[in-house]
């Protein structure tokens, strides 16, 4: 008999909690929902009337999205090309190379590995302040700063965590496989990419993921190193609707966040339990 | 790597560490030399700095800007530290309890980050002037408003993070210990703070230093929600922008319109590079020595 009342008061609070855990989810929406419910506002009263809907006079329709893309001297879909073109090179690059980098790290172990392998490590722990300026004049004087090849830039500063990441997955992986293939008379680079590429797979989508939310979201490397009156990322794009025009237009600025928060979500949904997965393995680097 | 394979990938040094060698010279170690070359001249350029010893730390440290905004940045720190950690710590304990929709409150309060810092700044100050404006302020009005409106940016981000570390950590806390403190009789609170908290030390020690340095390194956020302000002015002229943190201070000594100034921002730069890589050290140290325990 006791039993059974403690089953029932165990279900009444899981019941509670849910509806608790329901609530506390809907408050954590809100600010999401605010940014759409206001890139439907007209201007003046997204500050008046933050959270009403945009009913009768408020209703603007589509126009803060247009006057948003067109804003000011610079084209939104340049800054979202532009943003997308450096987000995709620079991880395709950072992969590769990182990796190839790593397998040789652990494989070989001279001195000089050690030397490059320490260096990363103590770069994860370097705030970008400490190098922004000369990081930024060295990229100036080395012509790094157009959108083309500014992924060098992020190779060079992004080294450290995705070197780190995957020297430690190298490391477990039992070495006959690789003397296997080597026997089979496969040379180092066929090795590599025949071998050992393929095996990297897990690693490889959290580290991507990692690079991937660094790089999109980035904003103070890519507006201390490009030239900003011809290249903009959507961060330096967004900020730059507050800095030069002395009002800011909310509504539009609020359908330019929405704008690119979407693609974000959308990836985020698809991609949803390998994003966790990389988060919780890259937080663990120390 | 024993004989067989070692030679043969030696001779391909330059495909395999060649690239990654190059761009992290040009990315990061020349940088870094550099700006620690720089911190001791006084330069407009790079090109004709003059050595002059220690000057720059001692007119760094004595800058009142850069103290003030040490004294906040750490406050700060410490503030989103207790309030991430301990709300991050409550989410994950709620949701391994085998709640209903566990997996769509977890996707929920992960979301935010991935959301940019910049972007995350302009949605949080629309939202704060929208409830202060009806008291006729605004979030750059108050010092307190613009301390409280990051923290609370802040949570909003990052407790989804340290939620997904703890998770992890409290399920690997083993199953028959918690069944043995139920057959003992001891209570939920009991066995969350003499079996369950014990077991996700691991985790507490990560995500405490990661929320440290993230609240000290800060700069987005802090640049877009606030920018610094309200500012008040001192007795000299000059005035301290009172929600400024060590990131925002040390770019707005760089790029302020006084030029003469780099050498001073080079200077604090590297103090704050002490700073955060001293906390990063005391985290290694402390794991270490954990696991050496266990």
């Amino acid at each position: 008999m006791p039993k059974q009342e403690s089953l029932a008061a165990e279900r009444r609070r899981k019941t509670i909690m849910s509806v608790v855990l329901a609530v506390i989810c809907i408050i954590y929406v809100l600010p999401v929902l605010s940014v759409v419910i206001n890139s439907f506002k007209v201007n003046t009263f997204v500050k008046t009337d933050t959270f009403a809907l945009p009913t009768g006079e408020m209703w603007a329709g589509f126009s803060n999205f247009i006057k948003g893309m067109t804003f000011g001297n610079y084209p939104f879909w340049k800054s979202v090309a532009f943003s997308a073109l450096i987000t995709l090179t620079s991880t395709a690059l950072i992969l590769l190379f990182t990796s190839m980098a790593a397998w040789y790290i652990a494989r070989v172990n001279s001195l000089f590995c050690k030397v490059i392998y320490y260096l990363c490590v103590f770069s994860m722990v370097v705030p970008f302040q400490m190098v922004m300026f000369t990081l930024s004049k060295t990229a100036d004087s080395l012509h790094l700063n157009t959108p083309w090849t500014i992924p060098i830039v992020y190779l060079g500063f992004g080294a450290g965590l995705s070197i780190f990441m995957f020297v430690g997955f190298v490391k477990s992986i039992p070495l006959e496989i690789e003397e296997a293939a080597s026997i089979d008379g496969c040379g180092p680079v066929r090795t590599y990419f025949s071998v050992v590429f393929p095996m990297l797979k897990p690693t490889m989508i959290s580290v991507g993921i990692l690079e991937i939310m660094w790089i999109w979201n980035d904003y103070l490397l890519p507006y201390l190193v490009l030239d900003i009156n011809e290249y903009r990322t959507i961060p330096i794009h967004i900020q730059y609707l507050k800095g030069s025009y002395g009002t800011v237009d909310l509504g539009a600025t609020m359908a330019l966040i929405l704008l690119s928060i979407i693609p974000v979500i959308v990836f985020y949904l698809i991609c949803q339990k390998h994003i966790i997965k990389g988060v919780a393995a890259g937080a663990v680097k120390g | 790597m024993k004989g067989i394979f070692k030679n043969p990938l030696r001779r391909w040094f330059w495909l395999f560490l060649g690239p990654v060698t190059a761009a992290f010279a040009i990315g990061f170690v020349w940088p870094f030399f550099q700006g620690i070359y720089l911190s001791f001249c006084k330069f407009k350029l790079i090109r004709n700095a003059k050595f002059i010893g220690l000057d720059n730390y001692a007119a760094a440290l004595k800058d009142p800007t850069f103290m003030h905004a040490f004294w906040y940045t750490a406050l700060f720190a410490l503030v989103s530290l207790l309030f991430i950690n301990i709300l991050g710590f409550a989410a994950a304990y709620v949701l391994t309890q085998g709640v209903k929709g566990s997996n769509l409150y977890r996707t929920v309060f992960f979301m935010p980050n991935l959301i940019g810092g910049i972007v995350l700044g302009y949605i949080w100050s629309m939202i704060f002037d929208g409830i202060l404006s009806r008291y006729g302020t605004s979030i750059l009005m108050e010092t307190k408003y613009g301390f409280w409106g990051l923290i609370i940016l802040m949570c909003w981000q990052q407790i989804g993070y340290m939620m997904i570390i703890y998770i992890a950590g409290l399920q690997s806390v083993p199953e028959d210990m918690l069944e043995a403190a139920k057959i003992d009789g001891a209570s939920k609170w009991q066995t969350l703070f003499r079996v369950t908290i014990p077991n996700v030390m691991p985790s507490i020690t990560i995500c405490t230093f990661l929320s440290l340095t993230n609240g000290f390194k800060l700069f987005d956020q802090n640049l877009a929600l606030t920018g610094g302000l309200p500012f008040i002015i001192q007795p000299d002229g000059s005035n301290i922008k009172t929600t400024e943190m060590l990131a925002l201070n040390i770019y707005n000594t760089f790029y302020n319109s006084n030029s003469a100034s780099k050498g001073v921002a080079q200077a604090k730069a590297v103090l704050f590079f002490i700073l955060v890589a001293g906390i990063g050290l005391a985290q290694l140290a402390y794991t270490r020595k954990r696991e050496v325990q266990q």
